[in-house]
């Protein structure tokens, strides 16, 4: 809310101040010390192929992670178990406090979904989309009703609350499925891929959103293929064939490596990779 | 091939040399068949299902009525009555499965479910038998379904004028008269004679138009249509692309069913082969002209199932005649039949295959596929000319 | 069970928002209700009959007479050409010849005896068998008629004569609508439940919306029942559309209890439900879905003793018609509709049902799995 259309990436790093540890409401379990997601040698094989080496990483609460890498590193299947969504074969892994081997009950009550297909329900209305999410991660109905209304406003949909989303443009659907994904105010949301598709003003406007959320203390995990959008983060991981090469704020990899972009960055550490389409 | 040579559409701008539009056809024909290849489960189900349908019809289905379960009241308890029972439990045709005491029996044991068949010996059977050289039986048959309860009233008429000759032992009757009777075209009164070319129809049906105008219909869902239609290759090829595999797998399809019904049904193909071949050919292409019409007209994968299910598959099920004969619907049904391009191979592939006749019987039907072809392609391609426009 | 209600929503919402359902719900069950049973009419009648005559006499004029005022048969030809009538059994117009001989009428008073010959196309076996039969019937009747006209019989007959009286319970006409309706509905009821819930399920895969629901707190035996239930109602509302098509367009009033038929085939449905559900979680596209939805349907249809009895079978495939639940369900219908049974008598066929639905739906969850 803070920043306007025009601002460049250069502007947005004003993100890197300390985030004020605000009372978020949600449902999470004890935090621990602060880090909303940890990960320690994380290991996903298949038969022999090892998808994800023994990562391991921190994730504060209220920090925008950026989970970068060239498809096939691994990045999805690392998401998986974080959502759990798939049991690792070795290593361990708590997110908002829960361990993904055993209370991925917990962990999916505590997290917040948006994938690259947006998953909204098209042929449902933007109202009955809100009404479906709150409903099932357990807002009252009072609650349903107040997030709507905000909702709408926000986002400037009032007057479309009774449209089927499948007639909503690119923009209005990816901001709007944003939203439904933290209907329920959690402790992290994750990201996959989420601004496919549009230009770059309408990409902007949703990081904006993203911004608004980090703000009230939700943690972000967001894959992106987009460089430009790594700058936006606080911190960034690289993954390549399954292992993190790299971990830092995307100033100090832009300063480490010596490139001018995030771009450079990667593609520096990319084209170490053995992995890929 | 002639679809590069079609006029140019609009929508399509860059144009092809002919060599080139070849090339790109080709290689169009095979992103299709690994499409198709990498689907296993589809690929085995498309060829399964002919095969099963052989096995079914060939093995397990059979008008012919046996082993169905009677019951038997028997009030007269002489040795005439036993002896009645046994020649009738003896016979192959019915199972001798409960033994009724009293007429009030009777409803319960039809409502249980098991019983089709009822036979009633009256109290003094063996002793009218004697002395008054006549008896009555009484049969009463489940109606529910109408041919078992004929068959089996004519069975158990027959097992019971045996039983009547062998208490005569008398010499034959004066003045008779004898038939002598010839069953053509299937001596042994195979059930496979009139389901084999129904189910060649039934197949080339859900191959061809069904899964090609799904795979077309697929494209326009994902929205890769757009991407086709801007290729170099003409959207006419793209669909021509498409339902080649299909095509090929039909007449796998095809002679399949031919080599099964031949070696495994022991029904032999009287007639001439090719011509066999080629009208099947036909038909393929007139079931492909049909799935482009239902491609052209539907935008969901959903509602193409559906349309092909309706228009095509219970039409060709029920109309065809493989099924159900086509002279005893009612009339205004009957006429429906004619527009069902199945009705027409169905007949095609009977008279060549079973009777062994040759083109000069079926030159009419044929022509009738091939106007169909012609109308349903120019049906298609004028639906698809006013949405791209 | 909050989220239950939230879920249940959701479907009701989406399901009357697809045209394409609704038109199954309504339109498939008419049209089919409407069009098999008027198509699928086994009863063998309008038997073709073309006879080459070569006596011309009173006896074998009468007999064509008798056997064309039977109904079964049409007179399409009559000649003294034999190979004119024959043709007509070449090109499909004919289903019988009967070629009469000369000599015919005097050969049957001076000699005891006279042959009539009859080719018969056989291509359609039961067609065949059945015009055979009755026309040989026919045949007998007319050389009894005259064997009486030329003997005189005393009152007690020389020979023993046991007679046949001949009653059709639940369908005095034998009309076989009355057989197929039922067993109409039972299909369509079946097609309705396997198909519709399949499609829905696997559409929900490949869109991707089963992602999104993995990774909510909605519990595995949740997701189900929303979709289950929703199809469950769905069914009986298209049992109630076929049944009201049965009494008014057919005519035909259930002898047996309306509560009966709805009873058991709310049971039936779970267990139909729960095939759809399996077929989902072993299909990854909507094709391939519809495929074995077709696929499997079209052996149960086929094996379920819809077009014919399941008694004549061998006895390997009857086995494996037990594992078919298709075929109890027909059976019930026709029992309930056409006979009157009540519960208690199909007691056996409810408890087989309640198995497969317990063994389906468990199958299903244990295939759906929303961690890998």
């Amino acid at each position: 809310m803070f920043y306007g259309i025009n601002a460049g990436p250069q502007q947005l790093t004003g993100m890197e101040k300390e985030k004020s540890h605000s009372v978020t409401g949600s449902k999470t379990g004890i935090i621990n010390s602060g880090k909303v997601i940890t990960a320690e040698k994380l290991t996903k094989r298949f038969g022999d192929f090892i998808a994800v080496d023994h990562i391991s990483f921190e994730v504060s609460k209220g920090e925008i992670f950026g989970f970068l890498g060239a498809n096939g590193a691994g990045k999805t299947t690392a998401m998986r178990m974080l959502c759990g969504l798939s049991i690792p074969s070795s290593g361990k892994a708590t997110v908002a406090g829960f361990d993904v081997y055993h209370e991925t009950e917990k962990i999916k009550k505590s997290i917040g979904y948006m994938s690259q297909k947006f998953s909204l329900y098209e042929d449902l209305t933007v109202r009955e989309n809100i009404r479906f999410y709150g409903g099932i991660y357990g807002l009252s109905n009072k609650q349903i009703a107040d997030k709507t209304q905000y909702l709408a406003e926000h986002l400037h949909l009032t007057s479309q609350q009774d449209t089927l989303v499948k007639s909503l443009p690119l923009g209005w659907k990816q901001k709007l499925a944003f939203s439904v994904a933290i209907v329920h105010d959690p402790a992290i949301v994750f990201l996959d891929e989420p601004t496919g598709g549009v230009d770059p003003v309408t990409r902007r406007e949703f990081w904006e959103l993203i911004y608004d959320a980090s703000e009230h203390g939700i943690t972000i995990f967001v894959t992106t293929h987009y460089m430009d959008e790594a700058e936006y983060c606080n911190r960034v991981s690289i993954m390549v064939d399954g292992r993190i090469e790299a971990l830092d704020t995307p100033k100090q990899l832009k300063e480490k490596m010596d490139c001018a972009s995030m771009d450079e960055v990667f593609l520096h550490l990319a084209r170490k990779a053995v992995r890929g389409e | 091939m002639k679809n590069t040579h079609i006029e140019k559409d609009s929508g399509a701008g860059k144009s092809s040399a002919s060599g080139g539009g070849i090339k790109q056809f080709y290689a169009f024909v095979k992103k299709e068949f690994f499409h198709i290849w990498r689907d296993k489960r589809t690929l085995f189900i498309l060829l399964g299902i002919p095969i099963t349908q052989i096995i079914i019809f060939g093995f397990a289905l059979t008008n012919e009525v046996k082993n169905s379960k009677i019951a038997i009241v028997d009030l007269s308890k002489d040795y005439a009555s036993r002896q009645l029972i046994q020649k009738i439990s003896a016979s192959k045709y019915f199972d001798y499965d409960q033994r009724l005491y009293a007429y009030n029996e009777i409803d319960p044991a039809f409502k249980k479910g098991k019983i089709k068949m009822v036979v009633v010996i009256p109290q003094q059977f063996g002793n009218d038998l004697q002395h008054i050289n006549s008896a009555k039986i009484q049969l009463i048959c489940d109606g529910s379904d109408p041919n078992v309860a004929t068959t089996l009233a004519t069975y158990a008429n027959a097992v019971i004028l045996d039983y009547q000759m062998s208490i005569n032992q008398q010499q034959k009757l004066p003045y008779r008269i004898e038939s002598e009777i010839r069953m053509m075209y299937n001596p042994e009164l195979k059930g496979a004679y009139s389901f084999v070319p129904g189910v060649m129809a039934l197949i080339l049906m859900l191959t061809c138009a069904m899964m090609t105008s799904i795979a077309i219909v697929k494209e326009k869902e994902m929205g890769t249509m757009e991407v086709i239609l801007v290729s170099p290759l003409q959207p006419f090829g793209v669909v021509v692309a498409k339902a080649v595999p299909y095509m090929l797998l039909s007449m796998v399809n095809v002679m399949t069913i031919l080599l099964l019904s031949v070696f495994v049904l022991d029904v032999p193909i009287s007639g001439n082969l090719s011509l066999l071949i080629a009208e099947s050919l036909l038909f393929t292409i007139t079931s492909l002209a049909l799935g482009l019409l239902i491609s052209s007209v539907t935008d969901s994968q959903q509602v193409a199932m559906l349309v092909s299910l309706m228009g095509m598959f219970l039409p060709t099920v029920v109309f065809s005649g493989y099924m159900f004969p086509v002279e005893n619907m009612p009339v205004p049904l009957q006429v429906l039949s004619n527009v069902v391009p199945s009705k027409w191979y169905y007949f095609i592939v009977k008279t060549i295959m079973i009777k062994g006749l040759g083109f000069s019987y079926v030159w009419k039907e044929t022509l009738i596929l091939i106007g169909m072809t012609i109308l349903l392609f120019a049906l298609s391609i004028k639906n698809f000319k006013t949405r791209l426009a | 069970m909050r989220t239950l209600f939230f879920l249940l929503q959701k479907e009701f919402r989406q399901i009357f928002r697809d045209p394409a359902i609704l038109r199954i719900i309504f339109m498939l069950p008419t049209m089919q209700l409407i069009i098999i049973p008027m198509a699928a009419d086994f009863e063998v009648k309008n038997i073709n009959l073309a006879v080459a005559d070569h006596d011309h006499s009173v006896y074998s004029q009468q007999l064509v007479q008798k056997i064309t005022s039977s109904g079964y048969f049409k007179l399409i030809h009559y000649s003294s050409d034999y190979k004119e009538a024959f043709k007509e059994i070449e090109s499909d117009k004919a289903d019988i010849v009967m070629e009469i001989p000369v000599h015919f009428e005097r050969d049957i008073v001076k000699d005891d005896a006279s042959k009539l010959f009859l080719s018969i196309n056989a291509v359609n076996g039961m067609k065949a068998n059945l015009g055979g039969a009755y026309i040989q019937n026919i045949i007998q009747d007319f050389n009894n008629e005259i064997r009486v006209r030329l003997v005189q019989f005393p009152p007690i007959p020389p020979q023993t004569v046991i007679s046949t009286t001949y009653s059709n319970w639940f369908n005095p006409f034998l009309n076989y609508k009355v057989f197929m309706v039922p067993a109409v509905l039972a299909t369509l009821l079946t097609m309705v439940g396997a198909f519709l819930t399949a499609l829905n399920i696997v559409k929900e895969k490949e869109i991707g919306t089963i992602e999104q629901i993995n990774v909510t707190p909605i519990r595995k035996h949740h997701f189900i029942l929303g979709k289950l239930i929703p199809f469950w109602v769905l069914g009986l509302v298209v049992m109630t559309v076929g049944l009201l098509i049965m009494r008014f367009v057919y005519q035909i009033h259930p002898v047996g209890s309306i509560f009966t038929i709805y009873f058991f085939a709310a049971i039936y449905l779970l267990a139909v439900l729960g095939l759809g559900l399996l077929v989902s979680t072993f299909a990854d596209t909507q094709q391939q879905a519809m495929l074995i939805s077709f696929f499997l349907m079209m052996i149960f249809i086929l094996l379920g003793g819809l077009f014919t009895p399941i008694e004549s079978m061998p006895s390997w495939v009857q086995k494996i018609v037990w594992l078919n639940p298709v075929s109890y369900f027909i059976e019930v219908v026709r029992m309930v509709i056409l006979k009157g049974s009540g519960i208690s008598d199909i007691r056996n066929h409810i408890f087989i049902i309640l198995g497969f639905a317990v063994v389906l739906n468990g199958w299903a969850v244990f295939n759906y799995k929303k961690t890998s």
